[in-house]
């Protein structure tokens, strides 16, 4: 009877969490499917996609959301190694090091977004520097909704500022991993060490670099409010579009018909980085 | 020698040009956020500032609706932090004490978990919550945040129980207490620490999290809703304070959390 007991507990212990997640998980996919797949009068439609890609903000939306993840995944992901491999010399306070580059794992999107702000704005500080230097005769317009380039690099900088917290954490924990003896001596530089790097240490952090390319790239469909903070309604992307679609126009209808979308693309990402990233390895066995 | 000693500058060059990099927008953001509000459109602006003034942080705190949105916030996170915990300790203290069929399984659920898009979900659950008269209810938008924070919860949990020696809870069993009370009165005290931790993190995260908390509520907005939806009309000098609001409490608490940062992210 007992060993019985004991045999059930594992169960009894996991089935709240298993069964919460499934009920937040399964039930609103479910219901975004039906509110985005089914007509208001009952039945299969396809109506509500239509509007979606029809919409004027959906290109801008579409190819924004791109560029932000072509640009912002691969700056994070190298400011993130190169961190990582620094804290991971062990050098004399780099405990110290990897909790300030870890801060702004802290920091919300919109507190970046705002923080930021405070850099880019006309009257902001980095006009201030710049002018101060003598570079500038007047401020430039990072922010105006006529100099694309210049919102796109703020939302850049200020994302890449943000989340390379977690990919350095990622890396961070995947180098701990990896047997101090591949490291030897703690000098970073000069070719040896960026030969051991790039034949030793990468291809061992392999998981690790997966792991947080995944992650990134599937956050990088969600970002939104960074973007709303630095560039307000000038800058559409497709989750702020579900938000809008949502919250200013009550269409719950085309709010669930991004949300489809972005959780279709999210799969998508996964499964194709997992193709890709799995086969190569299976070439390095060969 | 003179090779080690230039190897040494650059390490700590780098270390710190980095360093400087990530703790310039804390800088900038909080001599904005205690600049008057008439110097906010000063130009250029000194990088050290002249005056310094809680004028425009309080303008902030006054302004309508900022002290609701700040309590409706932290009552967010404290349910949160009960519902996560309440679930993910169980959890974490089965994986961490008993090998079972399915363990992998569960594992895989709660690295999917972690990278699943769940605030995009609240879109639908918007709509679930209306029919159940859930909605603009903080209970629903702390459900939401718990289902973002329970697989961390989990993993941090599971790292603390293992770290705690079954050995003296089995001592406890020999020693008459039943499996609960060893649980209770010895695991449950030396893990204390850690669930502090995952608390705190939970409460981040809640504090934190955006997307959700504007789709699902309409008055009761939380802090961060609250100036997301303001964004639009508020003034610079609101957007600056808020800014920095939003983001002290947070830094401090991952300072409190540092040493367990790595099994959040970390664990594969």
């Amino acid at each position: 009877m007992r060993a019985r007991a004991e045999h059930v507990l594992p169960f009894t212990l996991l089935l709240p969490s298993v069964a919460f997640l499934a009920l937040l998980i399964v039930i609103p996919m479910f219901q975004a499917l039906l509110l985005a797949f089914v007509a208001e009068k009952g039945g299969f439609t396809l109506e509500h996609f239509q509007q979606m890609f029809g919409d004027v903000n959906f290109g801008d939306a579409w190819r924004n959301t791109l560029l932000l993840l072509l640009l912002i995944v691969p700056l994070q992901l190298v400011l993130a190694l190169a961190m990582a491999l620094l804290v991971n010399s062990r050098f004399r306070g780099y405990g110290f090091f990897l909790y300030i580059y870890a801060i702004p794992l802290a920091i919300s999107d919109l507190a970046a977004g705002i923080l930021w702000l405070a850099v880019f704005t006309e009257r902001g500080y980095l006009n201030s520097a710049l002018q101060s230097a003598g570079v500038i005769q007047q401020p430039i317009l990072f922010l105006s909704f006529e100099n694309f380039p210049g919102i796109l690099s703020a939302i850049v900088i200020a994302e890449s500022w943000r989340a390379t917290a977690i990919v350095l954490l990622i890396l961070v924990a995947g180098l701990q991993l990896i047997p101090r003896d591949y490291f030897e001596a703690a000098d970073l530089f000069g070719a040896d060490r960026i030969r051991r790097t790039i034949h030793v240490v990468l291809p061992l952090l392999r998981p690790s670099l997966q792991s947080a390319l995944i992650i990134r790239t599937i956050f990088a469909f969600q970002t939104f409010a960074v973007v709303f903070a630095l560039a307000g309604r000038n800058m559409p992307v497709l989750a702020g579009e579900a938000y809008v679609w949502y919250a200013g126009n009550r269409n719950e209808h085309l709010a669930a018909t991004y949300a489809v979308l972005l959780l279709g693309l999210t799969a998508c990402v996964t499964v194709i980085y997992l193709r890709v990233l799995g086969l190569r390895e299976a070439e390095v066995q060969r | 020698m003179n090779a080690r000693v230039l190897d040494r500058t650059l390490i700590y060059g780098i270390a710190v040009l980095l360093a400087v990099w990530v703790l310039i927008p804390f800088y900038i953001i909080a001599i904005s956020a205690f600049t008057p509000q008439a110097k906010i459109f000063d130009y250029p602006k000194p990088l050290i500032p002249t005056t310094f003034s809680t004028e425009t942080m309080q303008f902030f705190v006054d302004a309508r609706g900022v002290i609701p949105s700040v309590l409706n916030s932290v009552l967010v996170a404290v349910f949160t932090i009960v519902f996560g915990l309440a679930l993910g300790t169980p959890a974490g203290y089965a994986l961490a004490r008993f090998h079972f069929r399915g363990r992998e399984a569960f594992q895989v659920i709660v690295l999917a978990t972690k990278m699943f898009p769940i605030a995009i979900l609240s879109i639908p659950l918007a709509v679930t919550f209306l029919q159940l008269g859930l909605y603009d209810n903080l209970v629903s938008v702390a459900l939401v945040h718990t289902a973002m924070a329970l697989p961390f919860i989990i993993l941090v949990t599971g790292g603390v129980f293992v770290a705690v020696s079954h050995e003296l809870e089995e001592a406890a069993q020999t020693l008459g207490c039943s499996r609960w009370g060893a649980f209770l009165r010895v695991a449950l005290p030396l893990a204390l620490p850690g669930l502090a931790a995952a608390a705190i993190f939970t409460f981040v995260v809640s504090w934190n999290e955006v997307f959700a908390a504007t789709i699902l509520t309409l008055r009761t907005r939380t802090l961060p809703a609250q100036v997301l939806a303001g964004l639009g009309t508020s003034p610079l000098g609101f957007k600056f304070a808020g800014g920095l609001f939003m983001a002290l409490p947070a830094v401090v608490f991952i300072f409190m959390i540092r040493r367990y940062l790595i099994n959040l992210w970390g664990s594969r």
